[in-house]
């Protein structure tokens, strides 16, 4: 039961503040991804001149000056950046690096990547196994860390809970890194019972994810089963856990029926905010196991200084939290009715 | 004499050591900071893990003061010719371990071992023999390396240990009689004192410490000369030296990092929550827009371009060890850069809270400037969250670095650190029998430096954040954590507080 009820519902005059709120948000959401987009341009064609990429792009002995126009042109980079003076009407916005770089992100026209494949294809076709990697970890883990949370919080003030403590601790204090190659040498090398990595459809899928999704939870577990414990243990300080407890409730039926209810609201709401960011897949876990997701595309373009993957990734990945940031408000708003429309 | 060559981080580092150095010196001043900390040193595991982090902060400064050693002159010349000093920049870290830095094999040698890991052709009588090599440094002063080796290392280790035993008693024994000088009280009263755990400082869990650490030191000089303790990596370079250089990197980049967020953080944060309305505004678009990029993808996005701006730019640096350097400082600009939002959030909530008390509207009556009331009002007191944020920070961040390392917009490939060993390890243990020690050295370090930092800032936190102390783990019935009954008093009543509130 919720500790405030939601009452007799929402009648019409909140509907019609809610859509309002929802269109402000969506408005301030478009600002910040505007934003966005303006220092990612910032950031990657004023520091540096096209000029220097092409240099680092081409590399070594093969620099020369026609060298340099021949990668600018066929990438568009040789157009001025943001005004276009040869040409007529709209053409003299249109025609700059900052109108076919930038403002088509907002179309989701990614274009073309330095390497010259279509970036909206990739991406398209990497999103699901990107997400085949990242939502069961994500669910699975916050499953395996409210339960070891909850434990903690049930044996409170024993040897388990100050234990169970440490242990967390310890696994916070210990790198990604370090779980991912302990995990694939121990049991793809040693007991062979997962492939090392890759990707493959079907039931085979099963057998592909078992080991990253395992590995993603163990890892996170440490950090977020303390960050879980703290958020149940400020509820149990509350009044109705002592209502609750005067009414003669065991402490199992407390902690499961009372404080798990209302603390996971704030566990909800953080979900919401997750979930679309999940899209971008988890960039070692990806790049680890050998999974063709959106994590390993980035990675790769990373490593072959892609800038115009490292764009279109970076427009992507804050519109995706975007949505989630707005989603949050929206869910905050609904789940609690004390939090009103400001 | 040497010429000392400053690098960019070992200046950074210095300027940190002062500031850290000058606040110590301020807290011991100050009776209300000096009752805020005496919490973190009653605690057993933050004084412990305080040693720790000395000792790797030692290692740190030791690894941060670089020389170029003078050349011998040559015979003939004439005795005003200007000095000349050697191309490599050394440490005095290197210069301490001299034999391990320069002791490098062939290739991989597994710890202690004396033979080389993997079989190589030799030639023997003229005939191609396939054996396992020598190895030029590990355990070559043994004649006959199949029967010697085991006693060898046996005397070794024993002679070590004995001699780290040795040292850890008369630590303890000096500690303990200090006391007992300083308290008037028999040294065998004081030791006792000392092994029940009634002083006021954890004694017996930081010489605990101490002693082990001393264990480990002894065993290390005694076999660290003849052995690669933690054998070799794919170059044939010392994987336990490397772990000790690796050190440097990681808390460069955590304390440095962490510094850089600081000035956004602290200026922005009480702007905005002093001013309120459109700078307040303003300020918050600006660190939504940031916080709205995924980091690593925003700190690829820097890196990439700052690689192309160092490469460019090559007038401002001299060595490929400077450029390293300069590449290190860069990236720790780079997180602070990117990383201020967090901090920036906590502390204008904070200074918003603060402009409405009464006391600012004092000083803001009595004609105080805004600027006044912001730096001597507000600012002291946001200082509590500052620190506690940037404790907390530290090892997230040395974290971090392996991450970064591994996805190539961490350190310059040539900086040793445990992101680059990990990323070696990765490669090292799926080859057959797998080379782990590269791994084991990353991460019995990075482990160390990790939890002592976390468990030092849980410390910290609680001592600045009483609302954190209701979280900490207390064993109900036992009888060595209960403290004092006065204080446990008060620790209930904020518990209860915190709760109710």
């Amino acid at each position: 039961m919720l500790a405030v009820d939601l009452g007799p519902g929402l009648c019409r005059d909140d509907d019609a503040s809610m859509l309002n709120y929802i269109l402000r948000r969506l408005a301030y959401g478009v600002l910040i991804l505007v934003g966005v987009n303006l220092f990612t341009f910032i950031l990657f064609f004023t520091l540096n001149t096209p000029d220097d990429m092409a240099r680092l792009n081409i590399g070594g002995k093969r620099v020369t000056a026609d060298a340099i126009e021949k990668w600018k042109i066929e990438r568009g980079y040789d157009k001025p950046l943001l005004f276009s003076g040869k040409d007529q009407g709209a053409r003299r916005f249109t025609n700059t690096i900052f109108f076919e770089r930038s403002v088509q992100l907002f179309a989701f026209r990614f274009g073309a990547s330095d390497s010259g494949r279509d970036i909206g294809y990739e991406i398209r076709q990497r999103i699901g196994p990107s997400l085949a990697v990242a939502l069961p970890t994500y669910l699975l883990g916050v499953m395996a860390t409210v339960c070891v949370a909850l434990l903690m919080v049930f044996f409170r003030a024993t040897y388990l809970d100050f234990w169970g403590v440490t242990g967390a601790v310890v696994l916070m204090s210990i790198s990604a890194l370090f779980y991912i190659i302990v995990g694939q040498w121990f049991f793809s090398n040693l007991l062979r019972l997962v492939p090392i990595s890759g990707f493959a459809g079907g039931w085979n899928l099963a057998v592909f994810l078992a080991l990253p999704i395992v590995i993603g939870v163990v890892a996170r577990l440490g950090g977020d089963s303390l960050l879980y414990r703290t958020m149940f243990l400020e509820e149990i300080g509350k009044d109705y856990v002592r209502t609750a407890r005067a009414k003669g409730l065991s402490e199992a039926a407390v902690l499961f029926r009372h404080v798990l209810r209302n603390a996971s609201l704030p566990i909800l709401t953080s979900t919401v905010a997750v979930l679309p960011l999940l899209f971008l897949g988890s960039l070692i876990m990806e790049s680890f196991f050998g999974i063709p997701g959106l994590g390993s595309y980035t990675i790769d373009a990373i490593n072959a200084q892609d800038f115009a993957v490292v764009r279109a990734m970076v427009f992507l990945g804050s519109f995706l939290y975007i949505i989630g940031l707005i989603l949050t408000d929206v869910s905050y708003t609904l789940v609690d009715p004390r939090i009103r429309l400001a | 004499m040497p010429k000392f060559v400053f690098l960019p981080t070992d200046v950074a580092l210095a300027l940190l050591l002062a500031g850290l150095a000058l606040y110590i010196w301020h807290a011991r001043r100050s009776p209300d900071l000096r009752a805020t900390w005496r919490p973190v040193f009653r605690d057993a595991a933050a004084m412990s893990a305080l040693l720790m982090l000395s000792l790797f902060l030692l290692v740190a400064v030791l690894d941060s003061v670089h020389f170029r050693t003078r050349l011998p002159s040559v015979a003939g010349a004439p005795a005003d010719a200007p000095a000349a000093y050697s191309t490599r920049t050394y440490s005095v870290l290197d210069q301490l371990l001299r034999r391990q830095m320069e002791g490098t094999e062939r290739t991989y040698s597994a710890p202690l071992s004396y033979q080389s890991y993997s079989k190589e052709t030799v030639e023997v009588d003229g005939k191609p023999v396939r054996e396992f090599p020598r190895l030029a440094y590990g355990g070559a002063h043994l004649k006959e390396p199949a029967r010697q080796w085991l006693p060898d290392l046996a005397r070794r280790s024993a002679a070590g240990l004995v001699a780290g035993l040795v040292v850890a008693l008369l630590l303890a024994a000096t500690v303990v009689a200090l006391r007992a000088g300083r308290r008037r009280v028999a040294f065998s009263a004081s030791a006792r004192e000392v092994w029940r755990r009634e002083t006021e400082v954890p004694l017996r869990a930081m010489l605990l410490t101490a002693g082990a650490v001393l264990l480990a030191v002894g065993w290390a000089a005694a076999v660290w000369p003849a052995y690669h303790i933690l054998g070799t990596d794919r170059t044939g370079n010392d994987v336990l030296y490397q772990a000790l250089k690796s050190i440097r990197t990681a808390i460069v980049i955590g304390s440095l990092a962490t510094l850089a967020t600081l000035p956004f953080a602290i200026s922005f944060g009480i702007l905005a929550g002093y001013f309120k309305g459109w700078v307040d505004d303003a300020i918050q678009y600006l660190y939504t827009v940031l916080t709205s990029i995924p980091p690593v993808l925003l700190i690829a996005a820097f890196v990439l371009m700052i690689q192309v701006w160092i490469d460019k730019n090559p007038q401002l640096y001299e060595t490929g060890l400077e450029r390293a350097d300069v590449r290190l400082l860069l990236l720790c600009v780079i997180l602070g850069v990117t990383g201020w939002a967090t901090l920036c959030r906590l502390l204008r909530a904070e200074a918003l809270k603060l402009s409405e008390l009464d006391y600012v509207q004092a000083a803001r009556a009595f004609g105080v400037s805004n600027l006044g009331i912001m730096r001597r009002h507000i600012f002291p007191n946001l200082m509590h969250i500052v620190l506690i944020v940037a404790v907390l920070d530290f090892s997230g961040l040395v974290l971090y670095e392996a991450v970064l390392s591994y996805v190539g917009v961490g350190v310059d490939p040539t900086t040793a650190s445990f992101g680059s060993m990990f990323n070696l390890a990765r490669t090292e243990m799926s080859r057959d029998p797998p080379v782990w020690w590269n791994l084991l050295a990353a991460f019995i370090f990075m482990l160390a430096l990790v939890l002592s930092a976390n468990l030092f800032a849980g410390a910290v936190r609680e001592a600045f954040d009483p609302r954190a102390r209701a979280f900490r783990p207390r064993l109900a019935r036992s009888a060595r954590s209960v403290p004092p009954a006065g204080e446990r008093a008060v620790d209930d009543g904020r518990a209860a507080a915190g709760g109710a509130g």
